[in-house]
């Protein structure tokens, strides 16, 4: 009886992995395979004739060597933009979890609600906004901030003020769940040892919030870098990012293992300026 | 878990590479199930079926048919695009899998890559009368479709330029569109290479239903130059619409349908045929391999080329009628409608139309792939 009680506790955490591990086999590990095989495929193949597997690395430098634009303005849109969402977040996050008093379930509520319309319908709202013939381009002209023929829409600036709202909300939830458990009482020794707010808030409240900072900036970078739709819908070809290349290489041009190559390079590159930020970030136990 | 042994499977075959995707009647066999299942699954694009003023989810003309038939149709919205819809099918449809589909519309050039296929059923002509009889003949005969055993046109329509007369003055030509100093920054361009390059070939004297890959590079040099400049803000689908409305698009290429209806509601927007020549396109129903109701389509197809139905139809869409005979039908319902060039080109204005030639894969290929980094990605 013992033995057995001893062997079903043995075998608990496996049993507690196995929904989620079979799902992640399932759905990321086969399909994330898929994908790196599809991209050594040879490059001559076709959807009609089939594809050859011939270990084909060089789709990777072809990928890299025409895209290479593309990826750069991926990472400098999404780093912009997460520099802003922290800009706008921080200062949010830290309202709501420390100053709203029984405003905080509104206002989180306001944080959230616009998830309950879906992301396409919220970027193409930001198209009105920034609408040449809208109020707030009005305004920029009659102040002269931008010329008489200036335009928001279809600028880069556009593409970054659509990635920053629609991925704000990724940085202040994050942030917030940090802030909220952040203890009032070493503020207050902070206080009582005579350090400025200021101070107080350098070496007690933004120490103490880096989890939820590194959190807050990586959900935000992350599916920023990746990101197509702002570049489309208010873009111009020339603020195409590498998720639009990758989308048209899959679904246009039909060439799979040039779009699995990029695909892969995306990843890495990612990957790479996670570690790297993670490291310097110094609190590895956020991930 | 035997889902999952399939996909592992599925993994390590890939290892070795793929094979071909191409189907034929012999690899391929569909069985038709219409005789005890009266029923039918039909995709369509959206806003292309006609809806009762009063309730927008009523659509008087398949609820006609279903009466009359007895046949259920679930009539489905889902073919936003081609490329999209071609990537949510393809993977059945190469393994000769159902698609849960027993009629989609595609457009022309994307009807004939899955036909040339072998994904699409042929159609039995003899179920099909009203098609025989009524399907306009410059429709007949198709390059994609010669015979034309597969495809059987749901509406037509035009390319060409379209203004908003507010914020501009008219444009005539692909040229001024491509190089006028007023309209900078505020052009499109349709990302549908057809229609686009279509255009620009014809600008520069050559046939889209016949050119050569220098004629092409010349007509993409011209619009990788508009793009450079900055004369054009972006490709888009349907998307122009809105903005053509609002103003931030002066003018653009378009699709005469939409256009129509944009200038119903605004008469400053106009559609306009250039005199180099416009893009003639269709977009066709197809029956899918394994789709189990082929009789129950012909059905539907045959309903629709009944002038009476075609013209109630052609009322509400507004894209140019396939159907011979809804014209004088459709002087019952608005006679205005009837002579409408854009919904009933006559034949001065079908002599100007253009098809664009059917490319084999390599071709597809290329000419994708050059288009696509012209525009950006």
């Amino acid at each position: 009886m013992s033995t057995l009680s001893r062997r079903r506790g043995r075998l608990s955490p496996y049993l507690l992995i196995l929904p989620g591990g079979l799902w992640l086999l399932l759905f990321f590990a086969v399909p994330i395979f898929q994908l790196g095989v599809t991209s050594l495929y040879d490059p001559s193949g076709s959807l009609e004739q089939g594809y050859a597997m011939t270990w084909a690395f060089g789709n990777y430098a072809d990928a890299l060597s025409q895209y290479w634009p593309h990826f750069v303005r991926s990472l400098v849109y999404a780093g912009i933009a997460t520099v802003l969402c922290l800009l706008l977040g921080y200062p949010l996050a830290y309202a709501i979890a420390q100053k709203s008093g029984r405003w905080k379930n509104l206002m989180l509520v306001c944080v959230i609600a616009p998830f309950f319309t879906s992301f396409l319908v919220r970027t193409l709202a930001w198209k009105t906004i920034l609408s040449d013939n809208g109020a707030l381009v009005g305004f920029l002209r009659d102040v002269h901030l931008l010329d008489a023929s200036g335009r928001l829409l279809a600028t880069p600036i556009a593409v970054v003020l659509g990635l920053t709202y629609n991925f704000l909300p990724f940085m202040v939830l994050p942030l917030y769940a940090n802030l909220d458990r952040l203890d009032g009482r070493l503020l207050e020794a902070a206080n009582d040892l005579y350090a400025s707010p200021a101070r107080a808030f350098a070496k007690v409240t933004l120490p103490l919030s880096m989890p939820g900072l590194v959190a807050g900036t990586l959900l935000t970078f992350i599916p920023a870098a990746g990101d197509y739709i702002n570049a489309e819908l208010l873009g111009t070809p020339n603020e195409y990012m590498i998720g639009n290349v990758i989308d048209s290489a899959f679904l246009v041009r039909l060439d799979y293992p040039q779009a699995a190559a990029l695909s892969f390079i995306l990843m890495a590159a990612i990957l790479a300026i996670v570690f790297v930020y993670i490291k310097r970030a110094g609190t590895d136990e956020v991930v | 878990m035997k889902g999952a042994l399939a996909v592992a499977a599925g993994g390590t075959l890939a290892a070795c590479g793929t094979e071909g995707t191409k189907q034929s009647e012999a690899s391929c066999v569909s069985d038709d199930l219409s005789s005890t299942e009266k029923k039918l699954a039909f995709s369509n694009w959206p806003q292309y079926m006609d809806v009762d003023e009063k309730d927008e989810s009523k659509r008087p003309t398949l609820e006609a048919f279903q009466s009359s038939t007895g046949i259920q149709v679930t009539y489905t919205e889902d073919v936003n695009d081609n490329d999209e819809f071609f990537g949510k099918v393809r993977n059945q449809l190469a393994n000769c899998q159902s698609t849960g589909r027993d009629i989609f519309v595609l457009t022309d050039w994307m009807a004939g890559r899955v036909i040339r296929l072998g994904w699409i059923q042929k159609l039995d002509k003899a179920a099909i009368p009203n098609v025989q009889a009524n399907l306009l003949p410059s429709l007949r005969g198709r390059s994609f479709d010669s015979g034309d055993e597969h495809a059987v046109p749901w509406q037509s329509g035009l390319s060409g330029i379209a203004y908003n007369g507010a914020v501009t003055g008219e444009v005539r030509t692909v040229d001024e569109l491509l190089t006028r100093a007023d309209l900078k920054g505020k052009v499109t361009c349709l990302t549908e290479m057809r229609d686009t390059m279509g255009l620009l070939l014809l600008s520069n004297g050559h046939d889209p239903n016949k050119f050569t890959e220098a004629q092409f590079d010349d007509a993409l040099e011209k619009l990788k130059r508009a793009v450079a400049s900055g004369q054009i803000r972006r490709f888009t689908g349907n998307d122009y619409a809105p903005d053509l409305a609002k103003g931030d698009i002066a003018a653009c290429i378009a699709w005469s349908g939409d256009v129509l209806q944009l200038t119903a509601e605004n008469e400053k927007i106009q559609f306009v045929a250039p005199d180099s020549g416009v893009m003639l396109w269709s977009d066709n129903m197809l029956v899918p391999n394994k789709a189990t109701h082929k009789a129950n389509a012909e059905k539907l197809m045959n309903y629709y080329y009944e002038p009476a139905v075609a013209a109630e139809l052609a009322a509400y869409v507004n894209y140019i009628c396939p159907v011979q005979g809804a014209q004088e039908e459709i002087t019952k319902i608005d006679p205005e409608l009837a002579t409408n060039p854009l919904i009933f080109p006559d034949a001065a204005t079908l002599g100007r139309t253009k098809a664009f030639m059917a490319l084999d894969e390599a071709q597809e290929r290329t000419y994708t792939q050059k288009f696509q980094q012209a525009i950006g990605s």
